[in-house]
């Protein structure tokens, strides 16, 4: 049976198990929304805005593990979705967005709505297509979602003219791809892995440094395991947070920029570092030639070009995350390793205790870490994912927030764009329908995207943004109180416009606001139990800093802020330093 | 340090831009760039010559890698591939000084291709030593204009580029 392009594409869609399209129609999007118009699944989610519909597709992907797929029109809503699919890249997020084209006839005429899509995205995309006839749809459909998902996951886009998805074909969903120039290395090299496995039995400092890689690959539970066969301490990065339990004696923190003290020391004091799944990213290494200085590296990733690219790795291993840790894991019980990290731990624990995260309270101020503390508190006993924008809420949301359950956590790493927390909020939850799913948001980043709250409403997804509203662009403003000499340029917002309780009613949804410590479990506990989508405007000290804080540039045991203390030399406690040793 | 890269590519619209842009983002000058289909009409192969560190262009091999149409690359040691050129020169030849001219040409083996009423072009092939060298003695007539095929290169004997 001949049918069109664009209810091939639809087909293929649903040959791949998408549930879910973000999207925004337009001129030559129109066949394929129209072929949309009479399917089940997936289903279709009209966004106000096509930067939201990828942020959607993004929080769906984070939470669920399966990519989503984003259409939009060509030229301005192909331009609009620019930052979503950057951000996807930066963050190794698979989806396929498909944005309508001009007819092949036309292209290169600077045609109505054209632009150069595909030449736009080439530098932010895993990969992309411009598809030039109907017949070969199925195929760059099945490619696209195989390229998106396997090896280091990605954005995959395809470029679709309206004659194409106009046009007719015969349709077979292909059930394998042709890819010579894309095989992802899954298996680590086992010579590779023995030596990772005999450091790892031999180390007394040990650390193991989990990012966004063991949540790609769906490794937590082998890294748990890793962890507590060895009682190897965990620090896990932004992209890694709900990798390894919070509340677990061995998590030892965040590392990086807003990392605590105690994580830090423990990188920089480390003998043997095991990457899994991380890049060695600035804002967790600070200054390179200081970083992890007395350790061995172990480096574990799908993606070659990562090892080696900002720290060299003694003992390098491309491969998927869960298949070499179990592989690691199999070897320590085969050599029949112990672990010897007690007295580690107690120099960890030392720091832990000496060096905890804090921050000043006042009883008539409301502290923006205590409304994060709430929020933590009031969905302990509850499924929950907590969403961040970027800035100060995001730093907060990362320490003083407790994930206990991998793919709960949803933040902008790489990119750290604001405006992204609240739209991929509207799709975790999508995604984890039975999940409360709260968006820890600041008054600048929510305005970003805020237009969505009319998508939310509709599409009755009761997602809860808490804002946490200190009327500035708070991480500017900080940078500028620590480094520009309090010269705030730009960095004024404003507390009272927007009137977020009265944004939140015209669109719909519940409006709440808290301007008082003893306010915040009402108003919270109030949105979490609303059966719709809420607001939640704190109002909170626009004086708060996030402490501690490295300097740019600066050795990530030198920190600002915080209790004082450090560099590491001169926090060891010679006692516990001796017992590592015995 | 000059690299020569021999780099398997599917025939396909597209994949210069991918792979130029490649070295174009992280601030690599490409010295010369060809390509041509190989011996399966599906792959194309670009020598790409680059000068860079060793550190930072195995980065780059490394993401030119992950490109999805590029199959292969190799960085061809210079002793052991053989390299060509292709120079057309066209030269100011007014007809006392043609004779001269073509004896160098003679000397390098190249072709005259077209004689003009004052100028001759000259077809050269060889490795890039010998086509500066060429060049430099072609400068004394005047060089009117220039072009170059960049440079295309095999490994030797057995041991297989692709």
């Amino acid at each position: 049976m001949r049918i069109t392009g664009a209810e091939a594409l639809v087909q293929s869609l649903q040959a791949e198990g998408v549930e879910v399209v973000f999207g925004y129609p337009g001129g030559v999007a129109l066949p394929i929304f129209d072929a949309l118009y009479d399917v089940e699944s997936p289903r279709t989610i009209l966004v106000r805005h096509e930067q939201a519909a990828v942020h959607a597709a993004d929080g769906y992907a984070r939470v669920t593990g399966k990519p989503a797929a984003v259409i939009v029109t060509s030229g301005p809503g192909a331009t609009n979705t620019i930052t979503g699919i950057a951000n996807a890249f930066m963050d190794s997020i698979p989806m396929v967005v498909i944005t309508a084209q001009v007819a092949t006839h036309v292209i290169g005429t600077d045609a109505f709505q054209e632009s150069d899509t595909t030449g736009i995205t080439i530098p932010i995309t895993k990969h992309n297509y411009l598809v030039k006839n109907s017949a070969e749809l199925p195929e760059v459909i099945k490619e696209a979602f195989h390229i998106a998902t396997m090896g280091r996951p990605g954005p995959v886009l395809i470029d679709l003219p309206v004659d194409v998805s106009k046009g007719e074909l015969t349709f077979k969903y292909p059930e394998q791809v042709n890819l010579p120039g894309f095989k992802p290395t899954y298996k680590g090299h086992s010579k590779q892995i023995k030596q990772a496995a005999e450091l790892i039995a031999k180390a007394r400092k040990p650390l193991l440094y989990a990012g966004g890689g063991v949540l790609g690959s769906g490794a937590w539970k082998e890294l748990k395991e890793l962890a507590e066969l060895m009682q190897l301490p965990v620090v896990t990065t932004l992209m890694g947070k709900g990798a390894f339990p919070e509340d677990h004696h061995l998590f030892v923190g965040m590392p990086g920029m807003h990392g605590a003290k105690y994580t830090n020391y423990a990188i920089t004091e480390t003998d043997l570092l095991i990457g899994v799944g991380v890049r060695f990213d600035d804002r967790v290494t600070g200054k390179l030639a200081a970083f992890a200085t007395k350790a061995k590296v172990i480096h574990v990733d799908i993606d070659p070009a990562e090892i080696g690219k900002n720290k060299a790795a003694d003992v390098p291993i491309v491969g998927d995350a869960r298949n070499v840790l179990s592989v690691i894991v199999a070897e320590l019980r085969k050599m029949g390793a112990e672990p010897r990290t007690d007295a580690w731990m107690r120099v960890i624990d030392d720091w832990r205790n000496r060096f905890p995260l804090h921050y000043h309270t006042g009883d008539d101020v409301l502290m923006p870490e205590y409304v994060v503390e709430r929020v933590r508190e009031l969905t302990k006993d509850r499924p929950t994912v907590i969403c961040t924008e970027v800035g100060q809420n995001q730093m907060w949301a990362c320490q003083y927030t407790k994930i206990r359950e991998p793919r709960t956590w949803v933040s902008s790493g790489g990119l750290g764009t604001m405006g992204f927390g609240f739209p991929a909020a509207m799709g975790a939850q999508i995604g984890r329908p039975d999940y409360l799913v709260v968006d820890i948001a600041g008054d600048g980043s929510f305005q970003m995207n805020s237009q969505e709250l009319a998508t939310v409403f509709i599409n009755k997804i009761p997602v809860k943004v808490v804002i946490l509203n200190n009327g500035i662009l708070g991480m500017v403003h900080q940078w500028q109180e620590l480094f520009y000499d309090k010269r705030y340029a730009s960095s004024i917002l404003g507390q009272e416009s927007p009137d977020f309780v009265k944004l939140a009613e015209a669109y719909g949804c519940l409006g709440l606001r808290a301007t008082k410590p003893e306010d915040v479990d009402a108003v919270l506990q109030e949105a979490f139990d609303y059966d719709g989508p809420a607001v939640v405007d704190c109002r909170v000290s626009s004086e708060a800093c996030v402490w501690p804080m490295v300097a740019p540039g600066g050795s990530i045991d030198e920190m600002l802020g915080g209790i004082p203390g450090g560099p590491v030399s001169d926090m060891l406690d010679e006692e516990l330093l001796e017992e590592v040793w015995e | 340090m000059t690299h020569t890269l021999s780099v398997l590519v599917e025939n396909k619209p597209g994949v210069l831009t991918r792979v130029a842009s490649l070295f174009a983002r992280r601030g690599f000058n490409i010295d010369s760039l060809a390509v041509g289909v190989t011996e399966d009409p599906t792959l194309s192969r670009m020598t790409i010559v680059v000068s860079a560190e060793d550190t930072p262009l195995e980065q780059i091999t490394k993401q030119l890698h992950k490109l999805i149409n590029v199959l292969k690359i190799q960085d061809l040691d210079p002793k052991e591939m053989i390299d060509r050129e292709l120079v057309l020169f066209k030269v100011n030849a007014p007809p006392e000084r043609r004779h001269e001219i073509i004896e160098v040409a003679n000397v390098f083996r190249a072709k005259i291709v077209d004689v003009g009423k004052n100028s001759l072009t000259i077809e050269a092939t060889g490795a890039g030593d010998k086509l500066a060298a060429m060049e430099d003695l072609l400068r004394a007539y005047g060089i009117k204009e220039l072009a170059r095929t960049g440079k295309i290169a095999l490994a030797r004997g057995l041991k297989d580029t692709q």
